[in-house]
């Protein structure tokens, strides 16, 4: 039976959706003002950053006001619950964008220690991550939500692999460690935006079958139903 | 004081304002409107200086515990209470502007303005046909193509006419609980009222049923002023954009639903809504 509220809900959906577009977008040009070393776009992505934190108070709004007003239970309560969960995570996403832009007019001045190939390669799958978690928790998509989980170890070796080699830079030539440095926040940062999608992921576990799998490993995770 | 004298003038006629204006702003704040109201049963006082502006075409919720006066303030709307001996008033009550109790107000011209439905459905022992039509014909109105269309207007207002549509002259027994609370919110609104008053519409009905009533609620609205008594906290939050908290007589608290319930002022409030009361 459909109740008058349902669309309250259907707006919940939508805000949290173009929330979580909202945040890829701000990594997707984040990269793009990275490896360009385009000082005007990194801007745009800190100018940007409020943004993301209104659609977050908002989602939080529509949530509390739910729960106050329409009584949510079972599924219907998880789904709110997921999607402030969701948008907090999806705020971080956004959050770490705007670290990395704060990096890049600092980097950008100096001469490239090489090319950028891992940070986004990092930046690629991380947006995957996040659109998959996204996709999975709108369709409600057990298999989608695990295959994200999975891929967060894509990125955390390409983090490591990154940590060991700008180490070396280091290494052989102390001249390069503030771009070195910078670097190496910024991988963090990737890696921690693929931290973000991984957490979306264990919510939509949540959702779907009210088990709380955070703090669990991905093995024992993905075993389970 | 009370005059429960019904005087033979007519009623001023007021004119409803335009149906299908949205915006909920143009309408008065203060339709139904309680000012330093004290009202007794004989020698027992049971409200106490209440001052509650209600507004127009939106849903006010009272809640309280038993006893608290919430039914009573909801019958002095349609001076229902004037069936009552040794009652008495003091302060005023403004329905859209008019005392209630002006002199020219006549009180039968009083209730054909506020509809109401009562905990327990009670239609007539008539077809579902007459349950609609009875306050038309009362009011003297016989043509045909007239009543046939009253019938099918407020039973589609009332969600019912898809499920009655063709056993329109069957007994009203023979609906369900929630189809004969249904129909008596259509032969409410039948006599095209502007204010419906509800007393705990939903106590008897399944959680279905219930559903059904709040969201014909929440539809009603747009055409309708609508105030609620209920006991059930839920359903307050869930159809009300108004909520008065009573207790002992009194207006403890009035404000929007949203923050009656979420983060009301008063701790009396804040322990009723919570369920730990008392």
């Amino acid at each position: 039976m459909e109740r008058f509220f349902d669309k309250e809900l259907d707006k919940f959906r939508s805000d949290l959706s173009i929330m979580g577009a909202k945040a890829i977008e701000q990594v997707r040009k984040v990269t793009e003002a990275l490896v360009e070393h385009d000082v005007e776009l990194a801007q745009k992505v800190r100018d940007a950053d409020n943004e993301v934190d209104e659609l977050e108070k908002q989602i939080d709004a529509e949530a509390i006001r739910y729960m106050t007003l329409r009584n949510p239970v079972a599924s219907e309560l998880r789904l709110v619950v997921v999607g402030m969960k969701a948008s907090h995570d999806l705020e971080r996403v956004a959050d770490e964008a705007t670290n990395i832009a704060k990096r890049i007019p600092r980097i950008a001045e100096e001469k490239p220690l090489k090319d950028y190939i891992d940070l986004p390669r990092m930046s690629e799958i991380a947006i995957e991550m996040l659109d998959d978690a996204l996709e999975a928790l709108f369709s409600n998509d057990l298999e989608k939500a695990k295959a994200v989980l999975l891929r967060d170890k894509e990125v955390d070796r390409l983090d490591k692999q990154l940590y060991r080699e700008l180490s070396g830079f280091m290494l052989e030539n102390p001249k390069v460690t503030t771009v070195a440095l910078e670097l190496m926040f910024i991988s963090r940062s990737l890696e921690r935006i693929a931290d973000h999608a991984g957490n979306i992921a264990e919510e939509v576990i949540f959702l779907i079958h009210g088990k709380d799998v955070r703090h669990t490993p991905v093995k024992k995770i993905l075993k389970e139903d | 004081m009370n005059d429960s004298t019904e005087t033979l003038q007519q009623t001023p006629e007021i004119t409803r304002k335009e149906m299908d204006n949205p915006d909920k702003t143009d309408f008065r704040q203060d339709y139904i409107s309680f000012r330093n109201y004290n009202f007794y049963y004989g020698a027992t006082q049971v409200l106490f200086e209440v001052n509650l502006d209600i507004p127009e075409r939106q849903v006010t919720a009272l809640i309280g515990p038993s006893g608290c006066g919430k039914s009573t303030l909801l019958r002095n709307i349609n001076r229902m209470n004037d069936l009552v001996d040794g009652i008495r008033h003091e302060g005023e009550l403004l329905i859209d502007g008019t005392s209630a109790y002006d002199p020219t107000v006549e009180v039968i011209s009083l209730r054909k303005r506020i509809g109401m439905v009562f905990q327990k459905s009670n239609p007539f022992a008539k077809s579902i046909y007459e349950n609609v039509v009875y306050g038309l014909r009362v009011a003297g109105r016989k043509k045909k193509s007239t009543l046939d269309e009253a019938v099918e207007t407020s039973l589609r207002r009332a969600a019912l006419w898809d499920e009655v549509k063709d056993r329109l002259g069957e007994s009203a027994f023979g609906l369900s609980g929630g189809q004969m609370q249904r129909l008596c919110i259509a032969r409410a609104i039948a006599n095209n009222p502007e204010i419906i008053l509800m007393d705990e519409p939903c106590s008897a009905l399944d959680p279905v049923a219930t559903g059904k009533i709040e969201d014909l609620i929440h539809d009603l609205k747009k055409e309708y002023t609508i105030v609620i008594v209920t006991h059930n906290m839920q359903q307050a939050a869930r159809v009300s954009d108004r909520t008065a908290f009573f207790y002992l007589g009194k207006l403890i608290e009035y404000d929007e639903t949203e923050k009656m319930f979420m983060n009301p002022a008063q701790k009396q409030t804040e322990d009723y809504v919570r369920g730990r009361f008392g």
